[in-house]
């Protein structure tokens, strides 16, 4: 019993890790938090299940739904953040220029798909079921989180061991700075949200195939716990976010399992206050990808 | 003049919730002023509904007694919530109280005597338009008169820059509070208001997707003025109204103009009546 919710815990945990991925990447490099983000987690599942539905095999619709989510982002990007850093506003208007995206994409697929929960084919996400001492679980779930896992490593590689990369921490650091060194500042922003909106999606498909269901509403049952994620792994820190979702992930189950289904989000966003009141760099914090 | 009547009862019900939403969006508006971001707003709103209805229908407490027992009771937690997250900055403040807002309506849904997921309904309707609207008037001229006051002047210092505000001999720890309770008082009353006024309360009228909503009314009516979120809130709730034959699509150009207020418009609708009235 322990060791089914602990494995359950861990697959929908490095979801929210890859989720919380996005917003990390972009308060990181633009000190944004860009609610828009859980709209292209949704429109990368439906965009994906469009692809499946064609007849498009899933790997592939897979890459389609993360390549949909990057450009959605990049528009964001130019909508929504770039008439107002051009003009230096302050913090407040991005916040909300992001609400304003977020509900257009909402209503998109509102008025696209409507308001009903769709599903994936069952042939697509039926997969063997693995039995490992006393957890069970399927291929798909075990897929899901080596994939999450997998897309992690790679972009802290590519942040850490390519030009590109170390053009993003510049900038993270110190946007002025950078440009003096003559890094292209609007193309690093245009990178970045392409990058950090392509995981998001790819969180928002592995989502929908794990409870098999997507829905123009899907993103707000992670947006919240995506903030969560990142205040406990630290804000701008990618092991961070990992080791915030795992936890987050966990912390869901267990209470589950041992306290009370009807508290489980009470005890998010109780760790999410502690942790901010107790310790507001999070665990990781101090080593963000501006050092990575 | 029956026309007139007639309109009014067709409306009466988006009159309300104009009038409620325009003083919620002065709840945020108050912390804003003192440069704090809060998305808690819902918390105290449900705690003050809860609350006030509660006392109407268990303990047979007057309405006014019960709204501004309630509105007190936010308040507190205001204090409560804003005594360890004010060191906070920016969205980490931002994140702390959309936490706050979250635990209050997980506990609405959870409590034994809040009526679960459900509710509670058959409040009486014991709110008018009229109170909705004198409260509004009462409340936004406390807060203009705040504004040019000290501590409305310390408000805006702190918002500019609270270090150079804490040379200034200003204690902005103190003034965050005041602000922090001030705006939990208002959504409190708000909330009261609101319960009293629609036939039933239940958890989801306080989910965070309605305290951004509240958030977009004050920033697209302009925060530079009380008469700025007042705007912004009668715009923002009239304009689905309008919309309605989008349908589906409604949000999309909902969000459009949102985007199109915050690029082109800085600050904020209200600007617009104010630059005509200079001329």
């Amino acid at each position: 019993m322990l060791i089914q919710q602990l494995v359950n815990g861990l697959f929908i945990g490095s979801v929210y890790a890859l989720f919380a991925l996005g917003y990390t990447l972009i308060f990181g490099v633009l000190d944004i938090l860009n609610l828009a983000h859980a709209s292209i987690f949704m429109l990368g599942a439906f965009t994906a299940l469009v692809l499946v539905l064609k007849g498009v095999p899933l790997l592939v619709a897979i890459a389609g739904g993360a390549l949909a989510g990057g450009l959605l982002g990049v528009l964001l990007d130019r909508v929504a953040f770039w008439p107002l850093r051009r003009r230096q506003a302050g913090p407040l208007a991005p916040l909300i220029s992001s609400i304003a995206v977020g509900m257009i994409y909402v209503g998109a697929a509102n008025g696209i798909f409507g308001p009903d929960v769709r599903h994936f084919p069952f042939d697509v996400v039926r997969t063997p079921t693995i039995t490992l001492g006393q957890a069970t679980f399927t291929l798909a779930q075990l897929a899901i989180f080596l994939g999450s896992l997998a897309l992690m490593v790679a972009l802290q590689a590519l942040l850490r061991y390519t030009r590109f990369g170390a053009a993003v921490r510049a900038v993270a650091e110190n946007p002025r700075a950078a440009q003096l060194v003559g890094i292209d500042l609007e193309a690093v922003y245009a990178q970045t949200f392409f990058i950090a909106s392509a995981l998001g999606a790819v969180a928002g498909i592995l989502f929908a195939l794990n409870f098999n269901a997507v829905s123009s509403v899907m993103g707000s049952s992670v947006e919240l716990k995506g903030l969560a994620v990142i205040i406990l792994g630290g804000m701008g820190s990618i092991p961070g976010s990992l080791l915030g979702g795992l936890l987050i992930g966990l912390s869901e189950d267990l209470s589950v399992a041992y306290l009370s289904s009807n508290f489980r989000d009470a005890i998010v966003f109780a760790i999410l206050f502690l942790v901010l009141i107790i310790r507001p760099t999070g665990l990781l914090g101090q080593r963000g990808f501006r050092s990575a | 003049m029956h026309e007139l009547v007639a309109a009014y009862h067709a409306h009466s019900a988006l009159l309300n919730e104009i009038g409620i939403n325009a003083l919620l969006a002065l709840s945020v508006w108050v912390t804003l002023a003192c440069g704090q971001l809060s998305l808690g707003n819902m918390g105290f709103m449900a705690i003050a509904a809860y609350a006030s209805v509660l006392l109407v229908t268990r303990g047979h407490w007057p309405f006014f007694g019960a709204a501004l027992t309630g509105a007190a009771m936010a308040a507190a937690a205001g204090l409560l919530l804003g005594w360890p997250v004010l060191r906070l900055r920016g969205v980490f403040l931002a994140i702390a109280t959309i936490g706050f807002g979250e635990i209050v309506r997980i506990f609405a849904i959870n409590l034994p005597f809040t009526g679960g997921a459900e509710g509670i309904a058959g409040i009486p309707q014991l709110v008018t338009t009229a109170i909705i609207y004198s409260s509004l008037a009462l409340i936004a001229f406390l807060l203009w008169r705040l504004t040019r006051s000290r501590a409305g002047r310390a408000f805006a210092a702190i918002a500019q820059d609270e270090v150079a505000a804490s040379g200034l001999g200003i204690n902005p720890a103190a003034y965050k509070l005041a602000a922090f309770a001030i705006g939990a008082f208002i959504a409190g009353y708000a909330g009261a208001l609101a319960a009293f006024s629609s036939f039933f309360i239940s958890p989801s009228d306080y989910s965070f997707g309605r305290a951004v909503d509240v958030l977009a009314f004050a920033v697209a009516g302009g925060i530079g003025s009380v008469a700025g979120p007042i705007a912004g809130a009668a715009l923002l709730t009239l304009l689905p109204e309008w919309l309605r034959f989008l349908q589906n699509y409604r949000d999309v150009v909902n969000g459009a103009i949102l985007l199109l207020v915050i690029i082109f418009l800085p600050q904020g609708v209200w600007s617009i009546v104010r630059r005509r009235s200079a001329r």
